[in-house]
This record gives C-alpha cells, sequence and structure tokens, in this order.
C-alpha cells in the first residue's frame, strides 16, 4: 500500500488508523466499573420515571415553584460568584498580600466542608440570634434565615469556591508580560484588567462560573439548615426532592431528580467544548 | 528629547551599574553575550523593574531617582516598548493593538481607530488592520508592535531583540526597513541585541555591556575598527593583543614583542584581522614581520577560507585558503609560526 | 431499630437500660421522619423494629407487606405551641401563627407532626402563615431552641426535652388532637427474638415509665 506525503497522507493515516489502538485489559476493567458507578444508578432513575403521570407531575405547584426557585438562585449565585470571585482571584495570584496563603486555604475550605455543617456556620453567624445577625435584626431589622437571599447565600458559600480556584489558576498561567506591555503604553491598572487581563483569563471564568451555577444547583445541607424549607420561598429542587421522598411521594422525588439531570447534562454537553480547552 | 541614565541594580548573584545618555533622535544600540543584563536595563527604564540605586532624566522629567524617593508607574513615563516576542494582545486586531494605548489615554474610539489606521500605512501593514496577532508573520507582528509603540508618541523607544524571533531569511529586509523607521522617529531610541551585524547596522552608537558593566560604547566604525575587550574584537572579527609600548616596539602581557607600525607610548591596543596572518612551518625571514609560535587549536570552515585557532604565548586566529592548509598540513597540535606584517597591525591607546 | 424522631431521647435512655440488662444484646437506633424511615423499610432496609408517629405511616408500611403481625400502640403524643426562652415574639396562642411578621416554623404537612398539626389548626380555625416546612419535628424544636423561629409547633415531648431554651403555651385544642405511635416488628427482621425483647420492653414497665417520664401519653 502506497502512503504519500502530500495531504493523501492525512487520510491514509486515519483509514488505517494508529497501530497502537490496543486497549490494555488491565484498564478496561476499572474503566467499566466507574462507568457503571456513575452511569447505572442514572439508569434506573430513568427507569422508574412514572411516565404516565409525568406531564401531571411536573405541571404541579410543588415541581414548577421548586424549579423556578432553583434557577433563579443558581442564575443569582454565580452572578454573585463571578462579581465577587474574581477580583478575590486577582488579590490572590496578583499582589503580594501577607498571608496569601492562608487566605487561599480558608477560601477552599467549604470546598472540604460537609454542606450541613456550612449550614450551621452561616446560621450561627447569620441567623437572627447570630454573631452578626443579631447586630443586622436589631439595627435594621432584617431576619436572613428562611428568606431567598439566605438561599443564595448558602449556595455562594459552597459554590463560590470552584471559581475562585479556577480563575486563579487561570490567572497564575496567564503571561504577565502582556499586563507590563499595557502598562507601558498607559494602561492605568483598571483598564489593564478589563482590557487584557480579564480577556486572557475568560475561558477560566467561564469554566469556574459554570461550576459555580453546576454546584449551587445541586445545594441541599447548607440550604435546609441555613435558610429552611418552604415552597416557593427557599424550597429548591434537591430539598423538594427531600420532603417529597420523606412524605412518601417517590414519584415526585424521581421527576425532580431526573429534571435536575436533564438541566446539568444539557449545559455541561452545551458548554463542552470550551471545557475541554480550558482543561 | 533626550534621556539620561544611571543604573544600578543587585540581584541574587548579578550585578548592573550602567551610565548611559541617548539624545534625541539617536538610535544607541546596547549589545553584550546573554546574561550581561541588558534588558533589565530596558526593564528599568521602563520602569518595571525597580532599580536598586539610580537616576533617570529625560527631557527635564524625572523618571526615578532612588536617593528623592521618585518612581513614576510604567504608564506615566511615555516609553514605548517594542519586545522579542511582540506580546501582540491575541484577542484584539492589529487595529485595536495599535489603538490600545490612545484608547487608554482617552483618545475616543473613531479617533483613536484613525490615528491608528494612519500609522499602520506609515509602517506599510496598512492592509493587515483587521487581522489577528495569530494570523500575521513575524516581520508582520512587528511592524504592527512597532507602530503600536510609536502611536503614543513615546519619548523613549525601547526595543528588546526585534529581530531575534525572525528567520534568517526575512532579517535583512525587516532589519533595513527598521533601520528607516527608526530614522524618522524623533526621540530617544534604546535597543538591545546580542547580534554585532544588527547593531552595526541599525546604531548611531553602541554600548557594549559585558558582566553588568559598559567596558566600550562609540559609532559602529570606532567598534569595528578599534574593539577593547575580547568580546568586541570576537564580535567585530578582529584579533585584538594588549600590551605596553615604548616607541615602535611594544612588549605583550605574555612578554611576546610587537614591531608597531608607528611610534606609541604607554598602555595600548593592537588589533588586526584574521585575514593579515600568515601562517609557516618555519620562522619568516623578514624583520617587519612580527611572528610568533604557537600550536594549530583548531580548524574551522569560514565562508571560502578556513579560520584556524592557534594557541600559543599570543593566541590568535588566522584566516587561510584550503590550499594553505593542505600545503601546510595544517592539523591540531601542529606547532605553527603566525606571522603579521607591522602595517597591518591598528594600534590605540588604552 | 427505626424511631420516629420524636422518640429521640426516650429510645436512648431505654437502648441504655435494654443493654443493661440483656448483655448480648445490642440495640442501634436510627431516628428520622416516620414517612421516611417508612420509604426506607419499603425500600428493605434491614431493621428488625419499627416505630412511628402515627398510624398512617404505620398503615403504609402495612400495605408494603412489612410488617410481621399486628402493630401495637404503645404511647400517644399531643401538640403544644413552642416559643424561645423568654418568648421574644410575644407569642400567645395559635391565632399568632398567621402573623406574618413572626417567625414560624411547622412540620411538612405529610409527616405525623405536620398532618397533626393541620388538624389542629383546622380544629383551632386558623390559617398559619409558617415560614419554613420541616421535615421532621426535631429541626423544628431546634430553630425555636436556637430562637431562630419565633414559634412551633412541636410535640409536647420535644419541647419537655428542650428544657429551659424552650417554653410553651398551652392550646386548648390540642387535647383533642392526640397521634396515637404503633411499634411493630418488621418481616424480614434479622433478629427476630432480640425484636421481641425489645417491644416487649417497649410496651411493658420499663419502656413505659420511660415514656411517661418524657411526657408522652398512656396508650
Amino acid at each position: 500500500m502506497r502512503v504519500s506525503w502530500s495531504p493523501d497522507r492525512q487520510v491514509n493515516r486515519r483509514l488505517a488508523g494508529r497501530a497502537d489502538a490496543r486497549v490494555p485489559i488491565g484498564l478496561v476493567i476499572p474503566s467499566v466499573v466507574g462507568l457503571g458507578l456513575l452511569l447505572l444508578p442514572l439508569a434506573g432513575l430513568v427507569a422508574r420515571v412514572p411516565w404516565s403521570r409525568l406531564g401531571q407531575i411536573l405541571s404541579s405547584p410543588a415541581v414548577l415553584s421548586a424549579l423556578r426557585l432553583s434557577l433563579m438562585t443558581a442564575a443569582i449565585t454565580t452572578a454573585v460568584c463571578v462579581i465577587c470571585g474574581v477580583p478575590l482571584a486577582w488579590l490572590l495570584a496578583r499582589t503580594e498580600l501577607p498571608g496569601r496563603s492562608l487566605l487561599r486555604g480558608l477560601v477552599t475550605v467549604p470546598l472540604v466542608l460537609p454542606p450541613v455543617i456550612g449550614g450551621v456556620a452561616l446560621l450561627v453567624t447569620f441567623g437572627r440570634r447570630g454573631l452578626l445577625g443579631e447586630w443586622l435584626y436589631d439595627t435594621f431589622g432584617i431576619s436572613l434565615p428562611f428568606t431567598t437571599t439566605a438561599v443564595v447565600m448558602a449556595q455562594s458559600f459552597v459554590a463560590m469556591p470552584f471559581l475562585v480556584v479556577a480563575v486563579e489558576g487561570a490567572l497564575r498561567t496567564a503571561d504577565r508580560r502582556f499586563e507590563d506591555v499595557a502598562a507601558t503604553l498607559g494602561a492605568s491598572g483598571w483598564t489593564t484588567f478589563r482590557r487584557v487581563t480579564l480577556p486572557a483569563v475568560a475561558p477560566g471564568v467561564l469554566a469556574g462560573a459554570v461550576l459555580s451555577w453546576a454546584r449551587a444547583l445541586g445545594e441541599f445541607g447548607a440550604t435546609i439548615t441555613f435558610a429552611g424549607t418552604f415552597p416557593g420561598t427557599t424550597r429548591t429542587m434537591p430539598p423538594a426532592a427531600y420532603a417529597a421522598i420523606n412524605s412518601g411521594d417517590v414519584q415526585t422525588a424521581i421527576v425532580l431528580s431526573l429534571l435536575m439531570i436533564l438541566i446539568s447534562v444539557t449545559v455541561l454537553v452545551a458548554l463542552r467544548d470550551r471545557w475541554v480547552r480550558t482543561g | 528629547m533626550s534621556l539620561s541614565a544611571n543604573i544600578a541594580v543587585a540581584r541574587d548573584g548579578f550585578r548592573l551599574d550602567v551610565a548611559l545618555s541617548v539624545g534625541a533622535g539617536e538610535v544607541v544600540v546596547l549589545l553584550g553575550p546573554n546574561g550581561a543584563g541588558k534588558s533589565t536595563v530596558l526593564e528599568v527604564i521602563a520602569g518595571l523593574l525597580r532599580p536598586t540605586a539610580g537616576r533617570l532624566v529625560c527631557d527635564e522629567v524625572v523618571l526615578f531617582d532612588t536617593d528623592a524617593g521618585v518612581h513614576l508607574p510604567p504608564m506615566d513615563r511615555q516609553v514605548g516598548m517594542v519586545v522579542q516576542d511582540y506580546l501582540l494582545f491575541p484577542h484584539m486586531s492589529a487595529l485595536e493593538n495599535v489603538a490600545f494605548g490612545l484608547r487608554a489615554r482617552g483618545v475616543s474610539r473613531d479617533a483613536a481607530r484613525a490615528e491608528s489606521a494612519s500609522w499602520l500605512g506609515r509602517l506599510g501593514v496598512a492592509e493587515l488592520a483587521r487581522r489577528r496577532p495569530n494570523a500575521l508573520s513575524g516581520g508582520q507582528a512587528q511592524r504592527v508592535a512597532l507602530a503600536r509603540a510609536l502611536a503614543v508618541r513615546p519619548r523613549i523607544l525601547l526595543l528588546d531583540e526585534p529581530l531575534a524571533a525572525l528567520d534568517a531569511g526575512t532579517r535583512p529586509a525587516v532589519r533595513s526597513d527598521l533601520r528607516r523607521h527608526l530614522g524618522g522617529y524623533e526621540g530617544s531610541t534604546l535597543l538591545v541585541t546580542h547580534d554585532p551585524v544588527e547593531a552595526l547596522v541599525l546604531a548611531d552608537r553602541i554600548v557594549v555591556l559585558e558582566n553588568g558593566s559598559v567596558v566600550q560604547q562609540g559609532p559602529p566604525v570606532e567598534l569595528a575598527g578599534r574593539p577593547r575587550t575580547d568580546y568586541v574584537a570576537r564580535v567585530v572579527g578582529l584579533n585584538l593583543l594588549r600590551g605596553d609600548a615604548t616607541g615602535r616596539a611594544a612588549r605583550l602581557i605574555g612578554g611576546a614583542p610587537v614591531v608597531l607600525p608607528h611610534g606609541a607610548d604607554g598602555p595600548v591596543y593592537m588589533a588586526f584581522p584574521p585575514a593579515a596572518v600568515t601562517l609557516s612551518p618555519s620562522r619568516p625571514e623578514s624583520s617587519a614581520r612580527n611572528a610568533w609560535l604557537g600550536v594549530v587549536a583548531d580548524l574551522e570552515q569560514h565562508g571560502d577560507l578556513v579560520r584556524v585557532t592557534v594557541d600559543g604565548v599570543v593566541p590568535l586566529l588566522a584566516d587561510v585558503t584550503p590550499l594553505a592548509v593542505a600545503e601546510l598540513s595544517l592539523q591540531p597540535g601542529l606547532p605553527v609560526w603566525s606571522s603579521v606584517k607591522a602595517t597591518e597591525i591598528e594600534v590605540y591607546p588604552a | 431499630m427505626l424511631a420516629a424522631a420524636s422518640l429521640t431521647e426516650s429510645f436512648e435512655k431505654l437502648g441504655e437500660q435494654l443493654t443493661a440488662e440483656y448483655p448480648g444484646l445490642e440495640v442501634v437506633l436510627s431516628f428520622g421522619p416516620s414517612s421516611g424511615l417508612v420509604e426506607q423499610v419499603l425500600a428493605g432496609a434491614p431493621a428488625d423494629v419499627l416505630a412511628t408517629a402515627d398510624t398512617r405511616t404505620m398503615d403504609n408500611a402495612v400495605a408494603g407487606g412489612a410488617v410481621e403481625g399486628e402493630w401495637e400502640v404503645f404511647a400517644r403524643n399531643t401538640l403544644t405551641l413552642a416559643v424561645p426562652a423568654g418568648n421574644p415574639g410575644e407569642v400567645t396562642g395559635l391565632a399568632d401563627l398567621a402573623k406574618p411578621e413572626l417567625r414560624v416554623a411547622i412540620c411538612e404537612p405529610e409527616v405525623p407532626c405536620g398532618a397533626a398539626s393541620e388538624r389542629l389548626l383546622t380544629a383551632a380555625g386558623v390559617t398559619a402563615a409558617p415560614d419554613t416546612l420541616t421535615t421532621d419535628v426535631k429541626e423544628a424544636t431546634s430553630l425555636v431552641s436556637l430562637g431562630e423561629a419565633d414559634a412551633a409547633l412541636i410535640y409536647r415531648t420535644d419541647a419537655a426535652a428542650e428544657g429551659d431554651a424552650v417554653e410553651t403555651i398551652e392550646v386548648p385544642e390540642a387535647e383533642e388532637v392526640v397521634n396515637d405511635y404503633p411499634v411493630a416488628i418488621l418481616v424480614h427482621a434479622p433478629n427476630p427474638d432480640g425484636a421481641r425483647v425489645v417491644v416487649d420492653a417497649i410496651t411493658g414497665e420499663s419502656g413505659q415509665a420511660i415514656l411517661a417520664d418524657a411526657g408522652f401519653l398512656e396508650p
């Protein structure tokens, strides 16, 4: 078979395939197990969907209000995470602030903290009798628990570290000499940030935002502990599924779960290309 | 627009101590081996690096003065910079890149774009206005980077190895273009390079930097004829000897005698091209010739001649024809006499 | 042993007593909302005994074929209106639960505590404005204890268990809304003999004494 060095060679290469395409059996078995672990529960869920009642359940007030609340709070949380997280990441990556490493460690604590503990922490700080909450209540009459604001706070607490970590990573690998050049051209710090640094780390910001959004959508423990659970105000999809299961309404719980999976998969697949490029 | 700088930088294991001045419209080339501290000088002038000590004044404006505690940030210094890999902002078009500095200074978008377009035109790359940096060739990117630096009408133009990223084929054309543009620029230009040809072609004055200090400076003609360090000599392709002269004789540091073409007194440099060296198996007769015994160390093709490295009391380079190599059976380890006519030696005070 | 959340303190004491009395017996307790526990049982949780806070949830377990034989009522409970110590919300009765400015915690209607609360509110003719519908009664209790809620409808026994952290306000209609607590041995119990011992203890003297102490009513 003649293999020429012209563009035809590319075609020939693809037709022939790489010579070493065999997969070692030692890798196949664990991969299959891993795949099973991830996909079987999803398959099980889909298999148990009450198809005949699906429409009815989807249009029930419990599900609709949970869906609306989830999407709304997750969106607001993502915005909060980006607005506060990007400057924080910049502070950690670009300044010589003393105690930066400690700060960096603390910022990532919510990633390993059980969410309920996070909720307890929020409650004792911002609850009506809390460290800061009491002052807030006495001075302004503001009480945070049981409000949608508390939901956003709980979600932000667990989701922001994702964004900070992603953006800080991107900032560290970005070439700082571009910022030097911008300075010599006369750009102020803010202009440099806005027109040079930010565009350079945009993929990192997007990846971080998607992660934050996904985490916020799935947040349960901190939400239920700090914000409580009331349909329409604080009962997002995960607490709604929990309430459904505990009320014996397994079907609604399954439908809610299916909904969450569909939303997440859609968003993640849509951004897959960007994902792979930043990864 | 002229610049006067005293810069001292001390960093782990590295010392730099330089006094420089560049006149308005003058192109000064900072030449030196890698690691000499050339790029550091540019970074300090641009304001990207704080010197350990020093003072920089441009057009009577103090840009930094460590004694007085003055240090203007880069954005206030009106310095234009072109670096080796150009660093054009990748997410902006060529036009937007050039307009960046203007917009940063508050010029309206339309005015900035118009002026940028004219700059691109002046540098001969007007048609590339909409292209992204990754769609530009090396030479094109260099011109856009130059336009970007010039558009803000800087007082000082700094160029760090501007031709190093180009392949040898395109370099000569871009180099002569650069010479033309630098000629039209009114501010002070400081260009850094390790390429001697670039220095000789582009400079009004060359400042040679070795190990953090200035070892020689002067117009290209002077450097090319009268090197003062081994590095400069090597770079301009001359043999360099040092010694003490009394009248028409001089004694080298190693003790060997040299006959000079004219009288001189005191410490002197003696320079002569490798082509002026004749090699022979035995001591040549004529007394007007300087002759020294040495040993062949190395042979290397050099254009259509062979460059022979001779070790000995007077180490030097000799350019001989391949025929001579054959006739003399030159090979490493062979003892050989090198001779140079006194009239071929350039003598100047040390 | 799976037991309703409101039985936490009593059953823990009982468990200690039993292990002291029967050294070979190991009592493992898991508390939660009754309906959630029933779901676990129906899904095959390896438990021996189930005790719920109302007969409705127990009947679901029976309907699912998880219960061995018949269930027995071993205690009864009524609701009370609980407020944090000091009554910061100045609550005087059930009617106050309708005030929007008060932070009110009520159980989710599908759990026994919530079902009872609904019945109570209907009987009193009050439409409450809760701020959170908790999935089990202990959650509502904590909120009042912490002072995050101004008022909650919880069992008398839960309020008693909180001691000084919580004050109660007597509600006349509460007498009429009573939860019967049934206990049953489960069909696939891994240790049916042990289960029998435990159920006997619950319905016998020692168990009844502990329950009465906590404030439960006699069956």
